[in-house]
């Protein structure tokens, strides 16, 4: 038997015009990919059809058959088709041979108007102060396929307004459509069902179950496919309008699952993040957890300045310092899982020549079996696969300790970690000359000699390879503290490496990434070759996208 | 048709008329001269002893655009932020903000933290009276900004108000929004 695993196309004919589109696709779907789109409120290409909205409602036909001959019946030469007495979903059809839809027949707009209008009978029509208007799919598809004016007389239902359904989402009832994503996301992806709709009629409301909230840690991504302005996010509202803000693509530096994000900001303020689709990774979905992570930009304990010694200095002097003391042998280096492929590359090479032993500290957690791992860092895989370490990451820097009381080390670079949460108290660290590349301020820094500011995930862009072995860019959403350079620049300097082609030097020295541009990656990542990896100890256990190795 | 080879083509030659007596003795020029004058010594002076003396301003004039408030007191705008996106020159900066829980007007939910429009952006062109949803900002009849420093010159929440005053209103949206609420509260469906 032939195995092809591209799936057969077909021949689907939309209002006459015939197009090929992938056997067995949801109708939905497939006609968006060819470019219609068909306007739906309750189907989501990633949860259950729940078939509710009516929105997607389209005419369906097929070729008909002799029923003695099998044959197909022509008509002035052509197939002839039998249409579908009656409209159906859209959502709940899959593409067979031979289907004929129509998408802009009489019937269909008079469907699609008489939805829309059923939808805004008792909607608050409250847009001024929806934080939805802008990505609204109702204020969309109502001005698109709407009647564009109201023939309701009667009084609107009230419903409750400003709901508190858990820490994170305020829901607004009156503005529900009852479309059920957000309670089949709860109870299918989320796995806390606790959302449900209450009461009949006009008067169906949607809710949380008596004494439960709507709390896990995947909860925003309700607003997130929440079509209307119905759930909110509590952060989030009232803080801007969407259309301000401008959207930057970005990782979820959580975990090492890698969850693709979009940064919204306006003139330098980051205001919210969502998750950004990769089938690969997080399909349309993220944790709460990481959209809270703007936040680090604005802390108070930024490290703006570079220092030596506690005082104030240019970063030329403080680059100067940190290359003297580097000079002067014995090294000892701790990189992280938080810094991108071409620092962790730079660092590396530094490594090399200082002949410096290396440290990656490891930062475990709890996985949640969706999209955060164990392995609580973005990038370890990028230190193995630029070579700054080739062990698991270390649960301890008790050898680093052991070498800096032994007096085996002179000069310790840190780079983005805090050796104290890893028992190295600033009186150990005093023994050595400390650099250390920080973004924020901690007991590591204030023992510092000398201290060279960074930027955030979201001040500067750069590669970060997921516990899948997924090279994926993030870009620069906002301009960092005045004066504070790259990473890369400053390692740059201290490697002595001109970082103009950084990623040239990166692809001809790492065969990994042989051929490699990390500036010019596709949007949903390059996968690596993780085959000089299969026998390593990696802490990972299974997530929405990604299963560990089997090891015997 | 005027060219070079045929300069005299769209020439046309007009025949002077002789001037007649009263023309040659000037008198009628003199006299209409003097009428004009004297029209002008007995007539009321019309110059404005600007900015002693205002002109009156008809009331669909283009002024100074202000934010008003409804007949009960009610701060109209909601901060939607349609006015900051339409402005054409981005005169208009607002930092929106929630109505706490237990104020008069909770039911609105939404009102600016912070509105200001800087008037030396600002082109007058009523762009963001003709946008806003809530009839809350208007370009009244006040023409004169004078200021000595570019932070005078921008109004803020404060003084937009101050500036506004008090815009009669029929519609009530959201008061009678609230009524029907706590009507159907009740139970009266
Ligand atoms: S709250 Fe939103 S997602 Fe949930 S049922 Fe209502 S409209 Fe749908
Ligand atoms: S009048 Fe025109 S320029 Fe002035 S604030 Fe309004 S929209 Fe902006
Ligand atoms: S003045 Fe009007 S348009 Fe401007 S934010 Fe307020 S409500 Fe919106
Ligand atoms: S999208 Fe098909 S019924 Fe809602």
């Amino acid at each position: 038997m032939v195995t092809d695993n591209k799936p057969s196309l077909v021949t689907l004919t939309v209002d006459g015009v015939e197009h090929q589109v992938p056997a067995g696709a949801n109708l939905v779907d497939a006609l968006g990919k060819i470019g219609k789109e068909v306007p739906h409120y309750c189907y989501h290409p990633k949860l259950p059809v729940a078939g509710n909205c009516r929105m997607c409602l389209v005419e369906l036909g097929s070729p008909l058959r002799d029923r003695a001959t099998n044959e197909v019946i022509l008509e002035n030469g052509k197939p002839k088709i039998g249409w579908q007495p009656k409209p159906a979903i859209a959502c709940a059809t899959n593409v067979t041979p031979g289907l004929h839809v129509r998408l802009n027949s009489p019937t269909v707009k008079a469907c699609r108007e008489g939805v829309t209008e059923m939808l805004l009978l008792n909607h608050p029509l409250d847009c001024p102060i929806c934080d939805q208007a802008g990505e609204c799919k109702l204020q969309e598809f109502s001005a698109e396929y709407g009647r564009g004016y109201s023939r309701y007389v009667d009084e609107k239902n009230a419903k409750p307004k400003h709901t508190r359904l858990g820490p994170r989402v305020t829901l607004d009832d009156e503005r529900c459509i009852l479309c059920s994503r957000c309670v089949r996301f709860s109870s299918e992806i989320a796995k806390d069902p606790v959302l449900g709709f209450v009461n009949r009629g006009s008067f169906n409301t949607l809710t949380c179950f008596p004494g439960r909230e709507l709390a896990n840690n995947y909860s925003l991504n309700t607003v997130d496919i929440c079509p209307v302005g119905a759930l909110t996010s509590t952060d989030f509202r009232f803080k801007m309008r969407v259309w301000f803000l401008k959207q930057t693509p970005s990782i979820d530096t959580e975990s090492s699952a890698g969850a693709n994000t979009t940064v919204w900001s306006r003139e330098g303020k980051i205001y919210r993040i969502t998750p950004r689709q990769n089938d690969a990774v997080n399909d349309t979905w993220m944790a709460d957890s990481g959209r809270e992570l703007y936040k680090i930009v604005e802390a108070p304990n930024r490290v703006t300045t570079a220092t030596v010694k506690q005082s104030q200095v240019t970063l030329d002097v403080a680059l100067e310092a940190a290359k003297q003391a580097l000079q002067g042998g014995k090294v000892a280096i701790v990189g992280s899982g938080h810094q991108s492929v071409e620092e962790q590359w730079l660092l590396a090479r530094i490594a090399q020549a200082t002949a410096a032993t290396t440290y990656v500290p490891a930062h475990l957690g709890k996985a949640d079996g969706l999209l955060i791992s164990e392995d609580r860092t973005p990038n370890f895989r990028g230190a193995l696969v630029t070579q700054l370490t080739t062990r698991p990451a270390d649960a301890n820097l008790n050898a680093l300790k052991a070498d800096i009381d032994a007096g085996k080390v002179q000069t310790l670079l840190i780079c983005r970690e805090d050796l104290a949460d890893f028992g190295l108290t600033p009186s150990t660290l005093a023994k050595v000359r400390t650099i250390v590349l920080a973004t924020h301020h901690n007991t590591t820094t204030a023992a510092a000699e000398i201290v060279i500011p960074a930027l955030t995930v979201f001040e500067r862009s750069g590669t970060f390879i997921n516990c899948q072995f997924r090279l994926q860019s993030f870009a620069q959403a906002v301009p960092g503290p005045t004066g504070v350079v790259p990473d890369t620049l400053s390692l740059g300097r201290l490697a002595n490496v001109e970082v103009a082609n950084l990623w040239q030097a990166i692809a001809t020295s790492t065969p990994t990434m042989a051929g490699l541009n990390g500036r010019l990656l596709p949007a949903e990542g390059v996968q690596l070759d993780s085959t000089p990896w299969a026998s390593f100890s990696f802490p990972e256990s299974k997530l929405l996208k990604f299963a560990p190795v089997a090891r015997n | 048709m005027l060219s070079a080879d045929n300069p005299t083509m769209a020439i046309k030659i007009v025949e002077r008329r002789p001037l007649s007596l009263a023309e040659r003795t000037y008198l009628p020029q003199i006299l209409a001269g003097l009428k004009v004058t004297w029209d002008n010594m007995v007539r009321p002076p019309v110059t404005l002893q600007y900015p002693d003396e205002r002109p009156t301003i008809p009331q669909n004039y283009r002024g100074v655009p202000t934010l008003v408030r409804d007949p009960n007191g009610r701060e109209k705008c909601v901060s939607c932020q349609l006015c900051e996106f339409v402005c054409p020159p981005k005169a208009i900066r607002i930092t929106p903000g929630s109505i706490t829980e237990n104020a008069e007007n909770a039911h609105v939910e939404k009102a600016p933290q912070e509105f200001e429009i800087n008037m030396l952006r600002c082109i007058y062109c009523g762009l963001c009276q003709e946008v806003c949803p809530e009839e809350a900002i208007w370009l009244q009849t006040q023409y004169s900004m004078t200021g000595t420093s570019r932070d005078q010159m921008v109004n803020n929440k404060a003084r937009l108000y101050e500036l506004g005053g008090t815009l009669p209103d029929s519609h009530h949206k959201w008061d009678k929004k609230k009524a029907e609420a706590e009507k159907q509260a009740d139970g009266h469906h």
